[in-house]
């Protein structure tokens, strides 16, 4: 076993780490928020006299206390720090008690008096689409938050041509991220002037954005650090920052420090789920296997606020059909507005979603064309120089669906265990399954937004190195990869190498540490600094000794010739004296990408990753029961930088992808969520699952400074589909809906 | 009097209600006990109470007057050494983001204090109750194996 890197890996494992909640401050206040008890509602009152009364209470906060703006959002600014005049969701927060303890603001809560006026509230996105709906944003004057669109070819020309049509409708659940460690913030302000948060947030330029706009303050006002976060899958974007941002509030009205730590019941309410689709399919076949047209509607559930449903779907729209060659599509998405808890970015980000619906339906259309669901795939999938169904040409990089696809059927053995398949066998008291899923996925932003970041390395007098950049640590080991890179291309041992704790004051907004984009373009940012910062060193060697450097490799500096010149101890002090700081700032630029909203063609992303799942599993005939035996993935990553945490991811999303499928669901009663704890939220345990075997595949991707493209999102996009298609190959049933749920016999 | 990590304290009478996890984080600063549920379902604030994994937010102080508690800070031999259990969670990459390590090193030590030897169908049956949502739980399984190994060598006579 290779051992893996991680920088945090001592402090972490002897309880030393420090998450937000782990820190104090002198004179710290607590604050607590009071939670919406309806979905919709005018606010006519909310009366705070007797609570501000309270033992221990120093003051309720309301909107109206907020000096910067109430709303804020990534893209559409509808999300209101505190609710103002209208509730429009359950996980709205109406005041917050600020007190010495926590336990004084939670007793203050109650005493809390409301007036509220209900009003009808809408659940089904459906409903929410329909003309004459009440409303639920008015200022956007449409429940269709947003739309996106493909029109490619010709469908209506192409139904004619179907030998075969497919009708099909498929449903995603609504689940939580599940983070460990819930939201929490703690906020002060300092005495030059600054509000400074700490907080769980994986994405802290967002969070400043928010701090600020509620404040009413210039960004260099606010600087954001991160500690260690307790988990975050892509769910501690707007809700964590909305708690940073609301921390800062009270902090700024009391002139105290304010930390606020949301309890699993708080964070479970109020927090962003992923998006639960309803996904409408109709493809023509012609009889030799070869798809001839999509017409496909998507219709997402984003809950009371916009949040980055555009991006979140849009990503469905460039993906609808799966990785297969399909020359005649008609895709319509919509995001749609209902008083349903919000819904945000979540790993994976609209690709599972399209992938639970497109992975089932090509095996469906294997079936009734008589052919095998292989063959099928290989007929249709992309290959090199493919055409996307968004005109985009992949050429740029290796197209690797095969490779990875034999891989996986390989080690799995998929062509004879699926002779053994149950297919709901009425002798059998055990049926067997086993089946896969395939994709491909756009690496990072795409279109979506800029996308671009940054990586300083300041090298000390002693030859010691600082490293920062505008990625964030989730978790996943991203400041271990960019210090690997970095000390691969400065030939440096790893630990002579430190990552600074990161504070948006110090870098240039990189952005966001989701969409699997750490690695790519951080990873990018670091190997072009540690470039420059070569370069520097370089030009120091030639100038001043006559010296021409050729490598830097195990600490030494080489000529072409690979005589050692001098140590890298020597080079930095030459720097130094010679009035030249070893200092780069590296930026990586991701290639340009292209979106045209009319007719959704471009190059939506400028690299592409592929993946494979397979799964094995058995169902008790007569309880229903479902175990899993077997998970095998391939993924091409690019590059693998930290061989071992990359399995990590492999087996995490995984994991996290089999409890889609199985497990979790987040149910809604009126708009409320109805699982308060993890006793009513099952998530997987070391029980359900069995050992799985993670494939890295290389094929380094030329847009890549680094070689290395993300693998955080793509370990989980399949396995829910695999797992669907070996339940097929099990019962004989079709589950088209999530999760699975197996009727008792 | 209740001995936590080898150190002894009373405990005042007005605080013989308090959570055990509370009291540890909050008045001991000893912060590697997490909450993560606060309900006694996931594990995070896991620590030893007589050698056996207890959720700590489960316990009131007086349940464990006169019990000998270990916490994840109390397990290496010095500040900068570790115990091969936490070496083998690094080794392994058995650590992600870290929230759930505490508890789970925890809830695996008590496991090797019974069985020496665990199969992997032992060493998932002893964390089920600690949940992990970032590592699938399999490099967590590899390293309380090697753990096993390295603190229990198997007898090559045998």
């Amino acid at each position: 076993m290779q051992k893996a890197f991680r920088n945090d890996a001592f402090a972490k494992v002897t309880g030393k780490a420090k998450y937000t909640d782990d820190y104090a401050l002198p004179q710290m206040l607590h604050a607590v928020p009071l939670h919406a008890p309806v979905a919709s509602a005018r606010i006519q009152k909310i009366d705070v006299t007797k609570a501000a009364t309270m033992p221990g209470v120093v003051r309720v906060v309301t909107a109206r206390d907020i000096p910067g703006q109430v709303k804020f959002g990534q893209i559409i600014k509808d999300y209101p720090i505190l609710a103002q005049e209208r509730i429009c969701s359950t996980g709205d927060v109406l005041a917050l008690v600020v007190a010495e303890s926590r336990a004084e603001a939670l007793a203050a809560i109650p005493e809390i008096k409301l007036e509220l006026e209900e009003m009808p509230a809408l659940y089904d996105p459906e409903k929410a689409m329909a003309k004459d709906a009440i409303l639920i944003n008015p200022e956007h004057g449409t429940n269709i938050c947003n739309y996106h669109r493909v029109r490619t070819g010709d469908t209506q020309a192409a139904e004619s041509q179907a030998d075969l049509i497919i009708e099909e409708t498929f449903t995603t659940a609504r689940v939580e991220h599940a983070y460990l460690e819930p939201e929490c913030a703690l906020a002060h302000l300092r005495p030059d002037g600054v509000m400074e948060v700490l907080g769980s947030m994986q994405h802290p330029f967002s969070t400043r954005r928010f701090v600020a706009s509620t404040l009413g303050w210039e960004l260099k006002d606010v600087e954001v650090k991160t500690v260690p976060m307790g988990g975050g899958f892509g769910g501690k974007d707007d809700t964590a920052a909305i708690v940073c941002a609301r921390a800062a509030l009270c902090a700024h009205l009391t002139r105290r420090p304010v930390k606020i730590c949301y309890s699993r019941e708080m964070s479970m309410r109020e927090s962003y789920k992923r998006h639960p689709y309803k996904i409408e399919y109709r493809m023509g076949l012609k009889q030799d296997g070869s798809i001839v047209y999509v017409k496909v509607r998507i219709v997402a559930d984003c809950g009371a606020y916009c949040s980055v449903t555009p991006w979140v779907t849009w990503r469905s729209t460039v993906q609808c059909c799966g990785c297969y060659n399909v020359p005649n599509v008609h895709c319509d998405v919509y995001g749609v507005y209902t008083n349903n808890v919000f819904t945000g970015a979540f790993r994976g980000f609209g690709s599972p979603q399209v992938n639970w619906a497109i992975e089932q339906l090509v095996e469906i259309a294997a079936e009734k064309l008589g052919m095998s669901e292989l063959d099928f795939r290989k007929k249709n999938m992309l290959k090199q120089d493919s055409i996307t169904i968004t005109q985009q040409k992949l050429d740029t990089h290796k197209v690797s669906l095969q490779e990875v696809m034999d891989k996986v059927l390989l080690e799995i053995d998929y062509e004879n265990k699926r002779k053994r398949c149950s297919f709901g066998d009425p002798k059998a008291d055990k049926w067997y399954g086993i089946g896969f899923a395939i994709s491909y996925r756009g690496m990072s932003l795409g279109a979506e937004g800029v996308d671009f970041n940054s990586a300083i390395i300041n090298v000390q007098p002693d030859g010691s190195v600082l490293l920062e950049t505008g990625i964030h640590e989730n978790g996943q080991g991203a400041e271990s990869a960019m210090i690997l890179i970095a000390a691969k291309e400065l030939g440096l041992q790893p630990n002579r190498i430190r990552y600074r704790m990161p504070s948006t004051s110090n870098i240039p907004d990189g952005g966001t540490t989701v969409a699997s984009r750490g690695t790519l373009l951080g990873g990018g940012a670091t190997t072009n600094a540690a470039r420059i910062l070569k370069d520097i060193i370089t030009e120091a060697l030639q100038k001043h000794q006559g010296q021409k450097a050729d490598s830097f490799t195990d600490g030494m500096i080489l000529d072409a010739k690979g005589s050692v010149i001098c140590s890298w101890e020597e080079a930095i002090s030459l720097c130094y004296s010679q009035q030249i700081y070893p200092y780069a700032f590296g930026v990586f630029q991701a290639p340009r990408v292209s979106w045209d909203e009319e007719l959704g063609h471009g190059n939506a992303y400028f690299t592409w990753v592929y993946g494979c799942q397979a799964v094995e599993l058995e169902v008790d005939a007569k309880t229903g029961k479902i175990s899993l035996l077997n998970m095998v993935a391939a993924h091409d990553l690019g590059k693998a930088i930290n061989p071992e945490m990359v399995k990590g991811q492999f087996y995490g999303g995984m994991t996290m992808g089999a409890g889609y499928g199985l497990s979790e669901e987040i149910t809604l009663q009126d708009g409320a969520v109805t699982a308060t704890n993890f006793h009513q939220y099952r998530v997987l345990r070391a029980t359900d699952l069995p050992e799985m075997t993670a494939i890295i595949v290389e094929n380094p991707d030329p847009t890549s400074p680094s070689k290395a493209k993300g693998i955080g999102e793509p370990t989980l996009e399949i396995t829910a589909p695999a797992i669907a298609n070996a339940m097929y190959r099990a019962t004989g049933i079709r589950f088209v809906d999530q999760p699975i749920k197996m009727r008792k016999q | 009097m209740i001995i936590v990590n080898g150190k002894s304290y009373e405990i005042p009478t007005d605080q013989q209600d308090k959570k055990l996890s509370e009291w540890l984080r909050e008045d001991l600063y000893l912060t590697g006990t997490k909450i993560g549920c606060d309900i006694g379902v996931c594990g995070s604030c896991t620590v030893l109470v007589d050698k056996v994994a207890k959720r700590s937010c489960k316990l009131k102080l007086k349940e464990v007057e006169g019990c000998q508690v270990v916490t994840i800070e109390g397990i290496s031999p010095s500040d900068s050494e570790l115990h091969p259990l936490q070496q083998a969670f690094i080794d392994a990459g058995a650590i992600q983001c870290g929230f759930c390590t505490p508890g789970m090193v925890l809830s695996a030590m008590a496991l090797l204090h019974k069985n020496h030897s665990p199969s992997r169908d032992e060493i998932r049956q002893a964390l089920k109750g600690n949940i992990c949502r970032c590592t699938g739980y399999q490099q967590i399984i590899d390293a309380v194996e090697l753990a096993a190994r390295t603190m229990y060598p198997p007898n090559p006579e045998e």
